[in-house]
């Protein structure tokens, strides 16, 4: 392919993206460089989940092109498999499978859909279940474990596909108070390594301390975006200083 | 064409209960009832009814015994145990054939309805709407008359006895069955099962046999279990297109000693020997649903 590292290794140009008559992306465009954090705020129903949803495919998109590594999501003849090595993503509710150990977890996807050799896997499997400091929780199953240690294990579940970058949805917005800590720790440990992480969330905190770039949604456009600095003390819209006003 | 249909051959016995068994029984199938009888009865309700039984039958054997004339009520059905309980391993054999055919069917049926393929969609929809709005002594009927006795698979000739039908013909309720099952099962499942995996890179046959099925099996359990004491408690139904099992043994039990007062006593016991064997399946089902809807 003709993508190298220094074209962005996520560009979305234009998207468009209806339910139905509802239109909920009117023409979105946002490149990414590898090694960027970028967060996208803004208030819901903006359409920011439904954004970062269509870069992995999950949902489709009306208008526009999404590429990932220069190859485009949106193409009817795209190898799904290609696109879920490169793009890893953590959910909201975890969505970790119930009936599978934490280390199961993590092991099941590179295991099954990589075919890689178990030994291999399960080192690297530990190895990540260490890295977001869940040692000796391997052989817990989902129930047994907190909100903020279930969504650690679906960052290292993910991890484990070795993916260029990650998306976060909201990835905080269903836990306690007293454990998106640990897991803002974790996500920030990877942007320190240099993965590409794009994030949808409301800590705005979190946003200034690790983004690169701040992107500011509202009813389906992008109304302000910049450096955390700039974006958060010299915001210019309207919108997104109302938005401000009442989150910080 | 020959009807299997078979009648006592003392007219005497035909009158009375024959019509009156059928629509009993027949109304004895829909899950619905079975549920309904196995949420109300506790396990001191059936040991009450269990006794309620036993001591009915004491009593008519005292009473035979007290007039001295015949063997008493109770020597007699101990006399025809051994046959009942021939009877009875058939009614087994017959229930737990139906139930492994219309499960595995019914797993299938199931999965296809909720295919991506709209066109199978239906059709799996179609055929589970149908199987499970029929009654089950119409379908054991069709089946006993529209299956050829023997089939011709390349050269050799595979028998097709009645009793192999009857197992056809209830397996095909207990496919329906399964089949609504099985799509309750999967779509109760949070969406988000599907989207990681998804997201993970499993394919779509990948996330159903690894993420999803064995999701569906603990809240398959229960009502699977209550199918399968609705079920037993039908094969009963297969006397009536002349398969042998514990009625029709009863029946040619009752036909032999040609004795009016044997009849009630014999069928309560034909009774005890289902409740002996449905009513802990239904306890511990109920058992079952208890830990797993904690548990969730």
């Amino acid at each position: 392919m003709s993508w190298s590292e220094d074209k962005p290794i996520v560009s979305i140009k234009d998207v468009k993206k209806s339910f139905g008559s509802l239109e909920v992306l009117k023409g979105v465009s946002i490149d990414i460089m590898k090694g960027e954090v970028i967060c996208i705020i803004g208030p819901s129903g903006s359409g920011k989940s439904t954004l970062i949803r269509c870069i992995n495919a999950l949902n489709d998109i009306q208008g526009g092109s999404i590429t990932v590594e220069g190859r485009e999501v949106h193409d009817e003849e795209l190898d799904k498999l290609e696109l879920r090595k490169k793009v890893g993503m953590v959910f909201q509710q975890y969505n970790l499978f119930p009936h599978k150990t934490a280390l199961q977890n993590v092991m099941m996807a590179p295991l099954k859909v990589l075919k890689e050799p178990k030994a291999d896997v399960e080192k690297r499997a530990r190895a990540l279940i260490k890295k977001v400091r869940l040692e000796g929780k391997e052989n817990s199953y989902p129930g047994e474990l907190s909100g903020g240690q279930q969504q650690r294990v679906a960052i290292a579940r993910s991890l484990a596909m070795r993916p260029d970058v990650m998306l976060f949805d909201e990835v905080t917005a269903a836990l306690d108070p007293e454990t998106v800590k640990e897991v803002l720790v974790t996500i920030k440990d990877l942007a320190a390594e240099g993965m590409t992480c794009i994030l949808v969330t409301h800590e705005m905190g979190f946003a200034r301390e690790v983004a690169d770039h701040i992107y500011f949604t509202d009813k389906g456009v992008i109304v302000e975006h910049g450096a955390p600095e700039e974006f958060f003390d010299k915001a210019s819209d309207p919108r997104t200083k109302e938005f401000l006003s009442q989150v910080l | 064409m020959y009807l299997p249909l078979k009648l006592p051959q003392n007219p005497e016995q035909r009158p009375g209960y024959m019509p009156v068994l059928l629509p009993m029984k027949s109304h004895a199938a829909p899950v619905g009832v079975g549920t309904m009888v196995q949420s109300f009865l506790s396990t001191k309700m059936g040991l009450f009814v269990l006794a309620a039984f036993l001591i009915s039958l004491g009593a008519a054997s005292y009473a035979q015994a007290a007039s001295g004339a015949q063997l008493g009520t109770i020597a007699l059905l101990w006399k025809w145990t051994p046959l009942l309980a021939k009877g009875f391993g058939f009614n087994v054999l017959i229930s737990i054939l139906s139930m492994a055919i219309g499960t595995v069917l019914g797993v299938c049926l199931g999965i296809l309805q909720v295919s991506p393929n709209g066109i199978i969609r239906r059709v799996a929809w179609l055929v589970t709407q149908f199987f499970r709005n029929s009654p089950w002594l119409v379908l054991l009927f069709y089946c006993i008359l529209l299956i050829p006795f023997e089939i011709e698979v390349f050269g050799t000739t595979i028998p097709f006895p009645g009793w192999l039908k009857a197992v056809i013909g209830l397996s095909l309720p207990v496919m329906a069955y399964m089949s609504e099952y099985m799509r309750g099962a999967i779509q109760s499942l949070p969406s988000g099962q599907w989207e990681s995996a998804d997201s993970l890179g499993f394919s779509r046959g990948q996330t159903m046999r690894m993420v999803i099925l064995p999701q569906t099996v603990k809240r398959l359990l229960p009502p699977w279990m209550n199918l399968y004491a609705v079920l037993t408690m039908a094969t009963p139904l297969v006397s009536i297109v002349g398969v042998d099992e514990i009625m029709s043994f009863a029946r040619a039990a009752l036909a032999s000693e040609n004795r009016v007062d044997l009849l009630i006593p014999m069928y309560l016991y034909v009774l005890c020997w289902f409740f002996i064997y449905c009513f802990p399946i239904s306890g511990l089902t109920r058992r079952l649903e208890n830990r797993f809807a904690v548990k969730s």
